[in-house]
């Protein structure tokens, strides 16, 4: 039953490292069993294969692009978690969706995976994160307490 | 008449590159290639500790993050003149060793064996008459009928089902399409069991690196691995013996598989020496030090002129080699940034945004053009077996051989080195870089080993910053080709930071005098069958292994077809 906590995105690109910097003030202000990893997956490429399929459960913590307004939050679950090779080819920069279609290729792709996203604001260069989107980032560490009290696990603040 | 073909984004991620053609005649006559994203990583680093930049480095790339950490520490002790103990030497060559070969099986199988593979094909072959090939061209066990059998009907489950779209949306049953079923069928297998092989590759950048992606264990000075045999939170020998396992496995997919793979694709594709050749000045630089100064390679190369491996060879010989350091300047006249200065050495570099419109003459792309003494060269995976074959580094020059036999044995007629000049070249040539790291993994493990029982367990020498300003340089061999950061620093701070980046090399916009680059050159003259199916484009840019160096990863539920194609 182990579970993954995994943070993704790009922190030299403002709110496109949301994912990263949620889960750090997470792990920051939680503590949570040792069946529980909560990692920097940064940049994600191919290289996360083998991290992602050692977990049975996935809570991936993410950018996301919906199509709402910024600062918006979600929690895709299941079906709405996208795995699928996006396009006709695949050249580099590879993103969370291919890796769970590979690993599905590959009978190894976790039993459930949760995606708790945020809709970024700015991307430009820079290490800071737009005020607005940095304002979200308790509500989504509440969230991914959340995510976690759904598989049974009781993540403990941290005094 | 002309038409314009946009393909746009080229990589995965809109904002990144796009390309330009002018097709006539069934044949590109014009190109333009674009960097459609600004990547800021220099202004970022301006005014940090020298000794965190690879940390930040590191994250430029969401593929490469292990090898622009390992630049960077090396453009900082390049400029202290800071010697790197043995042991850190080594346990740096593993990790780019392995992140090199788990990255070219990644390319060729998963990034782009799809441009010349019809998977749709795939599922009419017969798993038996697949299997007799196979067998024919190697001696790999998986080649069974049951193999081929079992990898047909996953693949068919997978058209079946709804949401994963690959299979059901590529160029299947393009004209330029030529594999028959079993062939499809072969390669697809291979795909698959390719997904398990790479990632035994990537443990050991894993175990190496304390953690990947994002490698933890580099500093300015060696690494922070401790080596204790008897310490379980250390490089033990247990973990040493697993790598070595690890490393043996993926070396029997390579040579089984992967070589004989790419001889048969390049002998099936056999007019592909034709097209893609591009940009013939080669730019590759040596690696794997094999002391503690950098003075001493176990793989040599260096600069080719005009594709001539004879006369045209000019070494590059160590770390601090001047023949390297002046030769590189970025021009800015065709990239919308602030020029007007003419091409700068990235000493002196800027970094001034200045964005006008897409200009067919003017100005067109966010990525520099390097030059390296004023001309344009190619980097990648073919200028760095070139530069290893014309330094007569003996493993490059056995391996060449073996897959230019094993091609001509599939034609019936003799192909030499000369079919390396082109985008089935590129695809051999990774696959050689691929085996002879690969070989050269296996050996740094053995000097790792000998080094740590002579009783040597230093991996780190302390850092000193004077006072004052030190400038220096760091190159290294990364799977897209020759990357290398530049730093100018100031009392212990960063005052100035330049990285050139392999895809910057060969996708640049036109140069200071109007000469274009390595992608614009290879895409001249390729056929293009159905204007707006433009396999053959993405082919030969594949064949690059286009990557732009700064990586937006949102997850996307909203757009499902990566490019667009537009005709106009």
């Amino acid at each position: 039953m182990s579970i993954l906590v995994l943070g993704l995105g790009n922190i030299l690109l403002m709110d496109e490292g949301v994912g990263v910097r949620a889960m750090e003030a997470f792990d920051a202000a939680w503590s949570v069993p040792d069946h529980v990893s909560v990692v920097d997956g940064g940049t994600c490429g191919m290289d996360m294969l083998d991290l992602i399929a050692s977990h049975k459960h996935l809570i991936a913590v993410d950018a996301v692009k919906t199509g709402a307004p910024p600062a918006t939050l979600t929690v895709l679950r299941g079906d709405a978690v996208p795995a699928y090779f996006k396009g006709k080819l695949s050249p580099h920069q590879l993103g969370l969706c291919d890796l769970l279609a590979s690993l599905r290729l590959q009978d190894e792709a976790p039993e459930s995976v949760t995606v708790v996203g945020c809709v970024p604001m700015a991307l430009g260069t820079g290490l800071m994160m737009s005020p607005e989107i940095e304002a979200v980032i308790p509500r989504m560490v509440a969230m991914i307490v959340d995510e976690l009290a759904g598989l049974g696990v009781t993540a403990t603040p941290r005094p | 008449m002309a038409q314009r073909v946009v393909v746009d984004p080229v990589t995965r991620i809109e904002g990144h590159l796009r390309v330009d053609c002018e097709v006539d005649g069934g044949k590109v006559t014009k190109a333009w290639a674009s960097g459609q994203m600004w990547r800021g990583i220099e202004l970022i680093l301006q005014g940090k500790d020298p000794r965190d930049a690879w940390v930040f480095a590191q994250r430029i790339c969401g593929v490469c993050t292990t090898v622009h950490a390992i630049t960077s520490v090396r453009a900082v002790e390049n400029a202290l003149k800071l010697e790197v103990p043995l042991n850190a030497q080594y346990i740096r060559n593993m990790i780019q060793g392995a992140h090199n070969v788990h990255d070219h099986i990644v390319h060729f199988y998963h990034l782009s064996a799809l441009d010349f593979v019809d998977i749709v094909s795939a599922l009419k072959a017969d798993p038996a008459a697949t299997a007799k090939l196979a067998q024919s061209i190697s001696g790999w066990p998986r080649n069974s009928t049951q193999e081929f059998a079992t990898a047909q009907k996953k693949l068919q489950a997978f058209i079946n089902s709804g949401q994963l779209g690959i299979f059901g949306s590529g160029y299947w049953g393009h004209p330029a399409m030529k594999l028959t079923p079993e062939a499809n069928l072969m390669a697809a297998a291979h795909y698959l069991q390719a997904l398990d092989y790479q990632r035994r590759m990537n443990k050991v950048v894993a175990i190496l690196g304390s953690k990947t992606p994002h490698i933890q264990n580099m500093a300015v000075g060696g690494v922070t691995n401790p080596i204790n045999m008897d310490s379980q939170s250390t490089l033990t020998l247990e973990k040493l013996m697993y790598i070595k396992q690890l490393i043996d496995e993926v070396g029997d997919f390579i040579t089984q598989v992967y070589i004989p793979d790419v001889a048969a694709i390049g002998a099936f594709y056999a007019d592909w020496t034709q097209y893609g050749r591009g940009v013939v000045n080669y730019l590759s630089i040596p690696d794997m030090p094999l002391d503690t100064k950098g003075t001493v390679f176990a793989l040599p190369a260096g600069y080719i002129d005009n594709g001539d491996l004879a006369n045209g060879f000019t070494p590059i010989k160590d770390f601090h080699d001047p023949y390297f350091e002046k030769g590189v300047k970025e021009s800015v006249k065709h990239s919308w940034y602030q020029g007007g200065k003419g091409p700068l050495h990235p000493y002196d570099g800027e970094t001034i945004p200045n964005f006008t419109d897409w200009q067919d003459d003017g100005k067109y792309s966010w990525i520099k053009s390097p030059t390296f003494y004023d001309k344009r060269a190619q980097v990648g995976p073919l200028a760095n077996v070139l530069g290893m074959y014309a330094s007569g580094h003996q493993r490059t020059q056995f391996w060449v051989n073996a897959v230019l036999d094993a091609v001509s044995g599939h034609l019936g007629s003799k192909v030499g080195v000369d079919a390396l000049h082109s985008t089935i070249g590129r695809h051999a040539a990774r696959a050689v870089r691929c085996v002879v790291l690969h070989e050269e993994l296996q050996n740094q493990w053995k000097l790792l080993m000998e080094n740590i029982a002579k009783g040597d367990t230093k991996t780190f020498n302390k850092p000193v910053f004077p006072k004052g300003e030190i400038r220096g340089f760091g190159f290294h061999e990364a799977p897209r080709g020759m990357l290398s950061h530049w730093v100018v620093i100031e009392n212990g701070k960063i005052k100035n930071y330049q990285a050139v980046v392999p895809t910057t090399w060969n996708a640049g916009p036109r140069d200071e005098d109007g000469n274009i680059s390595a992608y614009e050159a290879s895409l001249l003259d390729n056929p293009v069958a159905v204007a707006d199916q433009p396999l053959e484009i993405i082919r030969t840019l594949h064949s690059f292994d286009p990557c732009l160096a700064c990586a937006v990863h949102l997850t996307d539920t909203e757009t499902k077809s990566h490019y667009q194609v537009k005709v106009v």
